[in-house]
């Protein structure tokens, strides 16, 4: 790296437009990276955040506008020219092959290594590097043998490799632990302390609050202002992020549960690989209250959801509605006995993309009168209803006959939300329910969730934004491995670092004995 | 410098669905005049005899409507599975399936009674084809054991097995020899229009085009094997029960090539031979396509490609040009339009390389 005493920004984009069809995703940003700072980059999902960082990485050409590199003019082509440039990236879904070991993704691509490679090398440049920021790392062990916080140090460390300068970080913490995401943040002042600059991709206001230098916030392909994180707040990153006041909670009534609706005995479940990822699970959502699971990604969320919905066979264990056994039922008669399920896999197994918003409004119920007549479906019956829950759950479509592949995140959502919510269930199975939605959308989608608590429905919420799990759970469940490691009973009294405990293993008898 | 880009369309309009295929059908027939050329025929007499023989008079219309009714029918037969993500490209075994339970049929159950043995005739072979496709359809859903495969070989044991009774039991003695049953009594016969060889099976055909059609559009049932086709995962997330869906979609699929079959011996081959199908239910598969899988654009692409057919019987008759040439245009012409659903989806800028 040469040295440069009075320097130019690392990075400076200035003037970027980017349209998409006719759709503006960014209209004349400016933006740039200094070297030793945090640069965090928020705004809403939609906002053009992405589109821009795939202009600095060279994934997308700016229609408009220039981006300079030590003030020097550049213009990529592919990311191999950022990277070229030091200029790296890591992704929300890390680009590491999971069957080859540590050191391997790290020359994966290079050019220019020698036919024998140099084993010994690359395995002491990475525990130099590891060494130096806090990115503790086996090189010999292999990625789907590491946790998604391992594998993150393993993407983060390949940019180092490669000499990157400036790093992206694309929502780094939406897949760590309380825990896993503070060691982040060490190890990105360590790099910002080597010089380094870092770009912060975050919807998350608290977080970056607490981690960076500068904020720039980005609305509808907009900027709408950069600010010194020192001057600024919470609300006024929102007003910037929204265009308006937003108001952060949701009024919980504290009422008392009722009965138990949806009950497990001891269940397990296989996953895809054969493998138990459910193991000996017993809880009880109950009539009224919002029982919240935590835990990491794929800890066996998915597998215990659809079992409770009855899409995935039990391997052991009984699963009751309301006293009735449903053991081995198929998933019609869950349906019919009033579960409902959003499943966190929106296009790939809540909606049917191609079909139109009015076709999918009726995946639940169109063997049921009105719409169905008979062995009919009558389709003026399927308007009306389309109609009335595009009205009551403010979904923004064209018409009830766009195909809903069409339709955004968070329309999407409140699609399946008010489809799912149409006959009054006795139980909502609720996967990342406001996962990539804006600010309003949230709060809308958790107020919906408030709503049916209080008229009587069990719902089981599973999330992986402990913010949100805290403010709507009655009680909160962990879950680690497949197995829950404990109910909390008043979740609003546990601390971050209790559930980050048990996220990542610790069962909370045992907390408690050594808290004793 | 320019360079190319590759987008999504985020909206189709309407009339570039309608456009794209006959672009294609240009495109193939272009192709396919410099394959001719190679063949040292003259592109443009060959197409212009293809024409005519096909629609250019009364005759060659009869003929190609003759050759689209065993399409039409497979063809359906195909779209219909095809719609619920099930590849049958058995419609070949099934329609000789159809035709050896036809021919069963006569031999065994002959009422002298056109009325009453048309629909013998009807049963047997709507019931034979469809158990054949349904077997392979219920080792797909239950064992997940590849439709492809057997369908495919269901196809040779069928052949096989209706060689067995031809040059067998079956046999006519006062064939000569030939592999062939001996002539259906009229009883058994479909009628026929005029005196063309166009037989009722034309009628059948668009009667189960529009049915089918109208049952996807209309029915509680019609929209499960649509939401099974257009997202199994979110299908089993609304209770469809697949199992059962795949076994009736492929009962009805061989039901409705096995009366292809039916309606090709009774109708107009009067007898039951060897290689009772000249590979329709192959054909059907393209017919499928072509037609994005709509019953009704089945019709109408039957008939374009009879036509075809018939006037690639010129082709070889007139030109001397060998069959598999008519297959190469066909083959051309599958590729270009299924090539041209690509640019439904995505478009292709040019766009000039910056250098800011």
């Amino acid at each position: 790296m040469e040295k440069v005493i009075s320097a130019p920004p690392l990075i400076h984009m200035e003037n970027i437009t980017k349209e998409f069809a006719g759709v503006v995703a960014n209209r004349n940003i400016d933006f740039d990276v200094k070297r030793g700072e945090v640069h965090a980059l928020l705004g809403e999902n939609g906002a053009g955040k992405s589109t821009l960082m795939n202009i600095l990485y060279g994934l997308y050409r700016p229609d408009k506008g220039h981006v300079c590199i030590d003030g020097k003019s550049v213009s990529f082509s592919s990311p191999k020219d950022a990277i070229a440039s030091g200029i790296g990236m890591v992704h929300q879904h890390f680009m590491l092959i999971p069957s080859q070991t540590v050191w391997e993704n790290m020359i994966l691509g290079l050019e220019g290594l020698p036919q024998i490679l140099p084993r010994k090398e690359i395995h002491q440049k990475i525990i130099d590097i590891s060494e130096q920021y806090g990115l503790e790392v086996d090189p010999d062990a292999k990625i789907w043998q590491l946790s998604i916080g391992e594998q993150q140090r393993v993407a983060i460390l390949q940019m180092l490799y490669r000499r990157a300068r400036v790093l992206i970080l694309d929502e780094p913490t939406a897949v760590l632990t309380p825990q896993e995401s503070l060691h982040l943040f060490k190890t990105i002042r360590q790099m910002t302390a080597e010089g380094h600059g870092i770009v912060f991709i975050s919807h998350k206001l608290d977080e970056v609050l607490s981690l960076s230098d500068r904020i720039t916030i980005l609305r509808k392909g907009e900027k709408t202002g950069t600010v010194q994180t020192q001057n600024t707040s919470k609300e006024q990153l929102a007003e910037l992020m929204m265009g308006r006041k937003v108001t952060f909670t949701v009024a919980r009534k504290s009422i008392a549960p009722g009965k138990d609706i949806l009950k497990t005995d001891n269940i397990t479940v296989l996953g895809e690989r054969g493998l138990p990822t459910v193991k000996n699970i017993s809880i009880a959502v109950k009539e009224r209250e919002i029982l919240g699971l935590a835990g990491i990604a794929g800890n066996g969320q998915q597998e215990l959801c659809e079992a409770l919905a009855g899409l995935r066979p039990l391997k052991e264990g009984r699963i009751f509605i309301e006293n009735e056994e449903m053991t081995h039922r198929s998933p019609k008669q869950y349906i019919d006995r009033g579960i409902r399920y959003i499943p966190a896999d929106r296009k790939g197994t809540g909606l049917v993309p191609n079909m139109d918003v009015k076709e999918n409004s009726i995946l639940k119920k169109y063997w049921n009168k009105p719409v169905a007549k008979g062995p009919m479906i009558d389709w003026k019956a399927v308007f009306t209803h389309a109609m009335n829950l595009v009205k009551k759950y403010s979904v923004s479509t064209p018409s009830m006959e766009t195909p809903v592949k069409n339709l955004s995140g968070g329309n999407l959502q409140k699609l399946m939300l008010g489809r799912e919510l149409c006959d009054a269930p006795k139980a909502l199975i609720a996967v990342h329910p406001t996962w990539g939605l804006d600010v309003a959308a949230t709060h809308f989608v958790r107020e919906q969730l408030l709503e049916e608590r209080d008229r009587g429905a069990a719902i089981f919420l599973v999330s992986e934004d402990l913010e949100e799990l805290l403010s709507l759970s009655d009680r909160l469940a962990v879950i680690f491995k497949g197995e829950i490691m404990g109910i909390l009973n008043h979740p609003e009294e546990a601390t971050p670092e209790l559930i980050g405990l048990m996220m990542a293993g610790t069962p909370l008898s045992s907390i408690k004995k050594g808290a004793k | 410098m320019k360079y190319l880009k590759v987008e999504k369309r985020l909206v189709t309009p309407v009339w570039f669905s309608g456009v794209i295929p006959i672009f294609a059908i240009i495109l193939a027939l272009l192709t396919g005049a410099v394959f001719l050329n190679f063949m040292g025929v003259s592109p443009v007499k060959a197409y212009l005899s293809m024409f005519k023989a096909s629609l250019g008079d009364a005759y060659g219309l009869t003929e190609t409507i003759v050759k689209a009714i065993p399409l039409a029918m497979a063809g359906v037969a195909v779209a219909l599975s095809f719609k619920m993500l099930i590849w049958n490209i058995g419609a070949e075994g099934q329609i000789f399936m159809g035709s050896l339970a036809t021919a069963a049929a006569v031999r065994y159950f002959f009422v002298d009674q056109p009325f009453i043995m048309f629909w013998i005739m009807f049963i047997s072979a709507s019931v034979a084809g469809g158990l054949w496709a349904a077997f392979a359809g219920y080792l797909k859903a239950r064992w997940n054991v590849n439709e492809i495969i057997t369908t495919l070989m269901l196809n040779y044991i069928a052949l096989h097995l209706i060689d067995f009774f031809v040059y067998g039991p079956w046999r006519d003695p006062a064939s000569l020899g030939f592999p062939m049953t001996a002539p259906f009594p009229d009883a058994a016969r479909l009628p026929l229009f005029g005196d063309t060889r166009i037989h009722l099976g034309l009628f059948i055909a668009i009667f189960l085009a529009i049915f089918f059609w109208a049952l996807l559009k209309w029915t509680r049932w019609g929209y499960e094997i649509r939401v099974i086709g257009e997202n199994p995962r979110a299908a089993t997330f609304a209770g469809i029960n697949y199992l059962r869906n795949a076994v009736i979609i492929m009962f009805i699929s061989g039901a409705i090539a096995g009366l292809a079959g039916m309606c090709e011996i009774a109708g107009l081959q009067g007898r039951l031979q060897h290689a009772a199908s000249a590979g329709y239910g192959y054909t059907a598969i393209i017919v499928a396509w072509l037609g994005r899988l709509n019953p009704l654009a089945v019709l109408f692409v039957a008939f374009i490609i009879g036509s075809l057919l018939v006037g690639g019987d010129t082709l070889q008759i007139v030109m001397r040009l060998p069959l598999s040439s008519i297959l190469v245009l066909q083959g051309l012409l599958l590729f270009f339009v299924l090539g041209g659903e690509f640019f439904r989806r995505y478009r292709i800028r040019f766009i000039k390389r910056g250098d800011n």
